[in-house]
């Protein structure tokens, strides 16, 4: 074996082109230190083969028209017109925000109060809470979603009965745009608050307690200590957790796919991005538009996640 | 007062957890019963005698135990070669130093941004290329080494393998493989137990992707056998139920195990990232 390594490992940070004799001594180097590329290569490998080029190559799709199957043609913008003056698109772009909105924000809030309720000093049962409010996040998606499709059922299901009780008239939520939402967003709640919990009551664990008893010390009140020590020092976490979960409702697509079919229910409100473009791909085989629709889709996330760090980093208390 | 307190504050983390368990509760009674007495009113909350009879047409209508195997299988082979690969360039990436190390780390975080959605498509037709549509090859390769695991394992290999212990496992003519193998690995293993952990859910609970590949009903893994399932019998709802009691049963009995320690490391991971 001649060292296929050189080929691919990226080690020259600095082009020494005239220096022949420092390039000797770094080839030497990499060749001293081949057993460690060859240990850590698997990964650059497998990226550049699964991560790298179908990037790259989606760049290439998006401007192909292609069933899959058959020729490929060249068509320009065109794909990238359909999608941006397609309502369908758009529909599903609102859809997932909204879906982002109506899950993401009552899930961040009452894991927060979980963790702080968990955190209190004379809590029994810690690890016994901890594993029941986490348990959410270890059931599949698809199993969660039919399990809450009897919940949410539009005639006879779990949900309609409790409005029976209070002499509602029943609802036909999955049929319903705002209701297949709702529905979506309470799957999307009821898996990740207990998740999110875990995460801040150690982020509000591995505040030091000498901060609170300083402040107290200094006649500070728990709200003072509240918004001066405990929100500043959870702040990177808060951040962490807004971006995961941003990342995640963006891509959204087992809950609606698996409640209410391909093409998001009756009313399409289960429409979200990435159930849009598995159907255009996989089920109407329109593969250069789904490679664009891709695109569209990664600058959403990139959009979205800039704005959401701006937000999450602008509101400084004081630091 | 502070008993007040107390009280309250139970009670508020107990009505939480009535929420969060609910939905199996709810799982395992429907799965007791007819598919007529969960569509009636007012529905029935408590277990019913039907839970064998849901099993069984389970069992005659979907090749349940085959698609649990194709899981499992899936599933295992993935955890293993994560675990191998993960541990080995983590450790590497902790202990050893070489030309453009900090470079290639940095490289490896930020492959961590890349969106996996944004290449559904062309890994598709990839896969295509290679004949692997259909088969386990596309589930597997592609996820036998993550940037995630390297960065934990390498986090925890910093900590916890002694430099000293390396050096003296060198003066007594240790190679590279050895050094990793006989010295790091045993004291990385609760660092691998968690990458396992962790890996062999997400492997077990993937959906999208095997949805897309696997085209033949017998090579189908549980959550696409389940969704087809769902798909299909839209009338005999009991079974569908009970079909996904079973899917869902052996990862939460795992979990529980487990359960303990890898909350604290979902949790340790979080903050470290």
């Amino acid at each position: 074996m001649d060292n296929p390594l050189l080929n691919h490992t990226p080690v020259e940070h600095k082009p020494v082109p005239k220096k022949s004799k420092s390039q000797d001594r770094l080839s030497a180097q990499i060749w001293k230190h081949r057993k460690e590329y060859l240990a850590i290569s698997p990964f650059y490998i497998l990226f550049a083969i699964f991560g790298l080029f179908p990037i790259a190559f989606s760049m290439f799709l998006s401007f192909q028209k292609w069933d899959g199957i058959g020729e490929m043609t060249f068509n320009g913008l065109n794909n990238y017109q359909f999608m941006l003056t397609d309502p369908e698109f758009w529909r599903a772009v609102g859809n997932t925000l909204l879906i982002w909105i109506y899950s993401t924000i009552p899930m961040l809030f009452i894991a927060l109060v979980v963790a702080f309720l968990l955190n209190a000093s004379f809590v029994r049962f810690r690890t016994f809470f901890r594993i029941g409010y986490f348990l959410p996040n270890v059931t599949s998606l698809v199993a969660v979603a039919i399990v809450f499709g009897t919940v949410f059922s539009n005639n006879y299901g779990l949900l309609n009965y409790i409005l029976s009780l209070f002499g509602l008239n029943s609802v036909e939520w999955l049929n319903k745009t705002w209701g297949i939402q709702l529905a979506i967003s309470v799957m999307v709640i009821w898996r990740w608050a207990g998740y999110n919990a875990i995460i801040y009551l150690a982020g509000l664990q591995s505040i030091p307690t000498v901060l609170y008893e300083a402040a107290k010390i200094d006649g500070a009140s728990g709200i003072q200590s509240f918004f001066k020590i405990t929100i500043p020092n959870l702040r990177p976490i808060i951040l962490f957790t807004v971006i995961t979960s941003t990342i995640g409702g963006m891509q959204i697509f087992t809950e609606p796919q698996v409640l209410v079919g391909n093409d998001g229910g009756v009313s399409g409100g289960g429409l979200t991005i990435v159930l849009y473009l598995y159907r255009e791909a996989f089920v109407n085989n329109y593969f250069g538009y789904g490679a664009a629709v891709g695109w569209g889709m990664f600058v959403l996330i990139a959009l979205f996640s800039i704005v959401n760090w701006k937000m999450v980093q602008g509101n400084p208390s004081n630091d | 007062m502070f008993k007040w307190k107390s009280i309250l504050l139970h009670l508020g983390l107990i009505a939480g957890l009535l929420l969060s368990i609910f939905p199996f509760y709810w799982l395992l009674v429907m799965a007791t019963r007819t598919t007529s007495d969960i569509y009636s009113f007012p529905p029935k909350l408590w277990f019913g005698p039907h839970l064998l009879d849901n099993v069984s047409r389970v069992l005659s209508s979907i090749d349940f135990f085959g698609a649990f195997w194709n899981t499992l299988f899936v599933a295992a082979a993935c955890t293993l070669l994560v675990l191998f690969f993960d541990s080995l360039a983590g450790f590497t990436f902790a202990k050893f130093q070489f030309p453009g190390k900090k470079w290639l780390f940095v490289l490896l975080l930020a492959t961590m941004m890349a969106p996996a959605q944004l290449s559904l498509v062309p890994s598709f037709v990839i896969m295509a290329e290679f004949g692997w549509v259909g088969s386990y090859k596309a589930l597997i390769i592609p996820g036998m080494v993550n940037a995630f695991g390297i960065f934990w394992i390498r986090q925890y290999a910093q900590e916890s393998v002694p430099s000293e212990l390396l050096d003296a496992g060198k003066i007594d003519g240790c190679g590279f493989f050895r050094l990793y193998w006989n010295i790091s690995l045993p004291i990385l293993r609760p660092a691998l137990s968690f990458l396992a952990a962790f890996t062999f859910i997400g492997v077990w609970n993937d959906y999208l992707w095997p949805l897309i590949i696997l085209n033949d009903e017998s090579k189908f893994t549980l959550q696409v056998a389940l969704s087809s399932l769902n798909g299909i019998y839209t009338t005999d709802y009991s079974m569908v139920i009970a079909g996904t009691l079973l899917a869902v049963i052996p990862l939460i009995v795992m979990f529980l195990f487990i359960s303990k320690q890898f909350i604290s490391d979902i949790a340790a991971g979080a903050i470290k990232s």
